[in-house]
């Protein structure tokens, strides 16, 4: 199989990724529950990979991270936190459901929202942010990439907004994770949301949010923490203050192994040999005819996209074209709608979906050359195909 | 059981302030570890970490420089 889909998931992964899932499981005990080695060692692990994450993301207290089970419940974490009734949030078109669905909550509570539109290739109107801002926002909250286009949004240029109008900045890292620097000082992010399964190349199940020093958040669920036992309420201390129960230890310890491979491989490197394999992807299929490619390849570097291509043949359906690519030239892509909603509505993708194509350090010239091929054949026969 | 001894005892208020002691302490060489929170300091769970007393002067130096968290200070016959 050549997979082409590290945007849903990363399906390759360093050896040491798994070796450290493996013996976590044959070594480690319940984190905070006892002194005797096991457990001391998973508190350990655990503390780590909070410090691991916390160099990465360029913040300096590690207690500052906190794990979850994956990137939506950080968001739902932040979102459900800092956003109640009567604040009025600002987002953008380029979103995931895991963004819009728990602002949609909020505002079915009494939030309001408003929803910042993005041009024909899928660029963010930053044009209409300083009118979006009223006397009841309290943040931004946007990704740092689209799903669906790889589109780049400058959360740099937005945290820098958000200072200077006293906005908080919740940022949804779950495309650049592991890809892209990010940094929460030079960023000027207040919550980070972070997926450990994609860019960061760790197991399923990982996740978690990074929380500036002075921004307090309400834990989604409440319960042991290991400390402080005699407390009606959760621990007011971070991280256990957002986290009840023994978190994931198995897969934050392959977390671990994976970060460390990613600061001795270097983000830079990784994200250049991606923007390299998607450069050459792009520029293979651009002039196949019938074939629509989405977002801002021809205007932006490659180095300033994620890496991923998202493209439709004829009129074919999104899926039925990824069937094909699986079944005929096993080929792993992902088709419909993307869980981005406003994306497709406002590249107007709706009925059709998209095929999306999302490359990794792993992939090779040869797999790309075969996915351009399937997609150049496919093409062909649609053209071909009498109406 | 192993025989009492006068101990200094950091408690902390969460395992990440105990680990992060506990790898300040290593660094520093100290001789301590950490140990399950006497009952004299509190009937809550968590970890505490345990120094020869000789000690406390160094270990109240790392708790400062870095600027690590923790609940109290108390000597015990542990």
């Amino acid at each position: 199989m050549i997979y082409l889909d590290s945007a849903a998931t990363s399906l390759h992964r360093p050896r040491e990724v798994i070796r450290a899932v493996c013996e976590a499981m044959e070594q480690l005990g319940n984190p905070g529950r006892g002194a005797y080695e096991a457990s001391l060692q998973a508190a350990r692990t655990v503390f780590r990979a909070r410090t691991e994450l916390s160099r990465l993301f360029g913040m300096k207290d590690p207690s500052r991270v906190v794990f979850t089970a994956n990137v939506t419940e950080a968001l739902n974490l932040a979102i459900s936190s800092l956003f109640g009734a009567g604040s009025h949030v600002i987002t953008t078109c380029l979103e995931h459901n895991s963004v819009l669905r728990p602002l949609y909550r909020q505002e079915a509570r009494g939030a309001s929202l408003t929803i910042l539109p993005c041009d024909e290739k899928g660029r963010l109107r930053y044009d209409l942010l300083e009118q979006a801002v009223g006397p009841q926002t309290k943040g931004i909250v946007c990704t740092h990439a689209s799903n669906l286009t790889g589109n780049l949004v400058d959360i740099r240029r937005i945290g820098q907004f958000c200072r200077e109008h006293g906005l908080l900045f919740v940022v949804d890292a779950a495309q650049t994770a592991g890809i892209f620097p990010i940094d929460m000082e030079k960023d000027k992010i207040d919550v980070l949301c972070f997926t450990g399964h994609k860019g960061l190349l760790g197991p399923q199940g990982t996740g978690g949010l990074c929380v500036r020093e002075g921004i307090d958040l309400e834990s989604l669920c409440v319960g042991g923490s290991g400390v402080q036992s005699y407390r009606k309420d959760q621990p007011p201390q971070m991280p256990e203050h957002l986290e009840a129960g023994t978190v994931n230890v198995h897969g934050i310890a392959g977390l671990l192994a994976a970060v460390k491979w990613l600061e001795h491989t270097g983000v830079p490197e990784i994200h250049r040999r991606e923007a390299e394999l998607m450069q050459r992807f792009y520029q293979r299929i651009r002039q196949i005819e019938g074939v629509t490619v989405y977002g801002d390849l021809e205007d932006t570097p490659p180095e300033n996209r994620a890496p991923v291509t998202a493209l439709n043949i004829g009129t074919l359906s999104s899926d039925e074209v990824c069937d094909e690519l699986a079944q005929e030239y096993g080929i792993a892509v992902r088709g419909g709608a993307h869980c981005a909603p406003l994306m497709h509505q406002a590249l107007g993708t709706e009925e059709q979906g998209a095929v999306r194509f999302s490359f990794s350090y792993f992939n090779t010239e040869e797999e790309i050359d075969c996915a351009v091929r399937a997609v150049r054949e496919i093409a062909a026969a649609e053209t071909e195909t009498p109406v | 059981m192993r025989k009492k001894e006068l101990r200094v005892v950091v408690s902390f208020r969460t395992t990440t302030q105990a680990i992060a002691m506990e790898e300040a302490g290593k660094a520093a060489g100290l001789s301590g570890r950490l140990i399950p929170v006497p009952r004299q300091i509190t009937a809550d769970c968590g970890l505490a970490w345990s120094e020869p007393v000789q000690g406390r002067e160094e270990l109240e130096q790392q708790l400062s420089e870095r600027k690590l968290g923790y609940d109290q200070i108390v000597e015990l016959v542990i």
